[in-house]
């Protein structure tokens, strides 16, 4: 009884303090989270108005806003996802599909995580050297294409994973019917992995809104407003970099404004991507 | 009255193995003859030969392992997804061998349709599980298509249950009702041979019973080929019955015969439980 008793003790003892501990680190973890956000909210929501989305970034001491920037960042990431997402779904599709089991699938695999873990910066100099070196300017369609890179790795990534979780049984019983394999894939396996692939393009649209490196080379900048794609174009994140560095207090001001835009941006986009999940695995339940 | 009992008639490739009585009832829909099968250098059936008959349930048993879901995934080529397994020898449907490469794979798929283990529905409308596979085959309209939607439900006795909401997601069916829509979309395609890979082991009694019942009507339309790990239920459903044991069929004959009076012992030790 008492031996028992003892052990029940030091047990809880280990327990309370194995907690305090855990408890500790994420306090820690959340601490500094809670700061940044706490930061940017503050700073960013004294030059949150509507000319920050009507007005073109301003020259030092004249007041003004972001809205080339956010054009910018919109159409880049934009354009992005539409050259990455098709690309990346589709060779997701053939890892899974059709190279499962491959030397070549498994080398293509290995490659497409290098890309994935690739310093965006690096993917930034490769598109100035192919486009930019070559065209003779900085363009928007090339700040687009090191973006873009960006999100093919993380598309093809998620597309060959949520395929190959689609159950065997799933492929078997839909060419026992005697429809050929795309048809098969095309018509039933995507469906059954769309949630988890449209999720995966979300967070690359996300992780995309926020880079800063690829476009310094590509699509570099721009003070006014500019739709053209083969003309330097400003986006949120560089226009923060050049303001945040000016020694001008309205530039600052910017640049927090931008800077609590594209976190709200993110933060919207992942809450986006649960609620999608959220609502597919309800309707399959 | 069909007999087939061997398996060391591999030679006989072609040769009728009995004599086939000349009654409709007793047509041979699928003779097998000397058909190997190998996983990669695993060599997992060995020349097995025999008659399925037309418009009966034929059960396949044996222990696990023996080789008797590999037998059925011959049938309709389901086999060939994957690289390395490969089927010699001929099954002969209609005339015609299924394992001639230049047999149409997608012909042969809708001819002989097949049920498996788990039930998979397609995540799309009741409807639209139906409708998908004959799309692929047959260009029916509207009211057509509805029909036969109807009809495929009906075959499944599942019409009554699902009539009011055919819209609505098929993953929301219980997993009875899943996995006769699953029957439903086989028959669908009219196919004149049902392959059931354990189609009751993933559910529960009553889910279960209603699905042998459904096979008692069904092989009034069907030939019906059923490979299940319960005797009873082979017992229960089938007319003929093949015992397999490591990649060789033992022995092949009537359903009552097999379970009353076996002629090989190892069948009788199998169905007595004194093994596998």
């Amino acid at each position: 009884m008492i031996v028992a008793e003892k052990l029940y003790r030091r047990r809880r003892v280990r327990n309370a303090a194995a907690l305090i501990l855990s408890g500790c680190a994420a306090v820690f973890g959340l601490f500094w989270l809670v700061w940044i956000l706490w930061t940017t909210l503050i700073s960013g929501i004294h030059a949150l108005n509507p000319d920050l989305f009507t007005k073109m970034t301003p020259p030092p001491g004249e007041s003004g806003g972001l809205a080339n920037a956010l054009f910018g960042s919109l159409l880049m990431s934009g354009l992005a996802i539409a050259i990455g997402a098709p690309i990346g779904v589709l060779a997701g599709t053939w890892l899974a599909e059709y190279a499962r089991r491959s030397k070549l699938g498994e080398a293509i695999r290995f490659l497409n995580d290098i890309l994935l873990s690739a310093p965006s910066i690096v993917l930034g100099l490769f598109v100035y050297s192919i486009v930019v070196r070559p065209s003779g300017h900085f363009s928007a369609i090339a700040g687009a294409l090191a973006l873009a890179l960006i999100v093919l790795p993380i598309v093809v990534r998620t597309s060959d994973e949520m395929l190959q979780l689609v159950p065997g049984a799933m492929r078997e019983a839909a060419l026992s019917l005697g429809v050929p394999q795309w048809k098969v894939t095309a018509q039933v396996l995507w469906r059954s992995a769309r949630p988890g692939i449209i999720t995966g393009i979300l967070l690359a649209l996300a992780r995309i809104s926020g880079e800063t490196a690829p476009l310094l080379f590509t699509a570099l900048n721009n003070q006014y407003w500019s739709a053209k794609p083969d003309a330097p174009m400003s986006s949120v994140p560089v226009a923060i970099f050049q303001f945040a560095m000016s020694p001008y207090e309205d530039w600052h001001a910017l640049a927090w404004a931008g800077a609590l835009v594209v976190t709200l941006f993110v933060l919207l986009l992942g809450l986006a991507a649960r609620w999608y999940l959220h609502r597919s695995h309800m309707a399959q339940d | 009255m069909i007999l087939a009992p061997m398996n060391d008639t591999a030679n006989q490739t072609l040769e009728p193995l009995a004599t086939v009585a000349a009654n409709e009832s007793q047509r041979v829909k699928l003779a097998v003859r000397g058909l190997d099968f190998r996983y990669g250098d695993f060599r997992a059936l060995k020349g097995i030969s025999f008659d399925v008959p037309a418009l009966q349930v034929t059960a396949i048993i044996g222990p696990s392992g023996c080789g008797k879901s590999t037998l059925l995934r011959i049938f309709n080529r389901i086999y060939s997804v994957y690289p390395k397994q490969q089927a010699s020898g001929e099954i002969i449907l209609d005339g015609e061998n299924i394992l001639d490469a230049r047999y149409p794979i997608n012909r042969l798929r809708s001819k002989i349709g097949m049920v498996f283990q788990k039930p998979v529905p397609f995540p799309m409308s009741i409807r639209d599980n139906i409708a998908w596979g004959i799309r692929h085959h047959e260009k029916l309209k509207g009211d057509a298509m509805d029909d036969r939607v109807e009809q495929a439900l009906r075959a499944a006795a599942l019409w009554d249950e699902v009539k009011d909401k055919l819209g609505q997601n098929a993953l929301g069916l219980s997993g009875g009702q899943q996995q006769r829509l699953c029957i439903a979309r086989a028959v669908a395609l009219k196919p004149d041979v049902l392959l059931l890979d354990e189609p009751t082991s993933a559910l529960d009694p009553i889910a279960t019973g209603r699905i042998e019942q459904l096979i008692e009507e069904l092989k009034r339309d069907y030939t019906i080929v059923i490979v299940t790990h319960n005797m009873q239920q082979a017992a229960r459903v089938s007319d003929m019955t093949a015992f397999m044991y490591m990649g060789e069929l033992i022995e092949f004959g009537g359903t009552e015969k097999i379970f009353t009076k076996p002629d090989k012992q190892q069948t009788e030790d199998y169905i007595t439980g004194r093994f596998g």
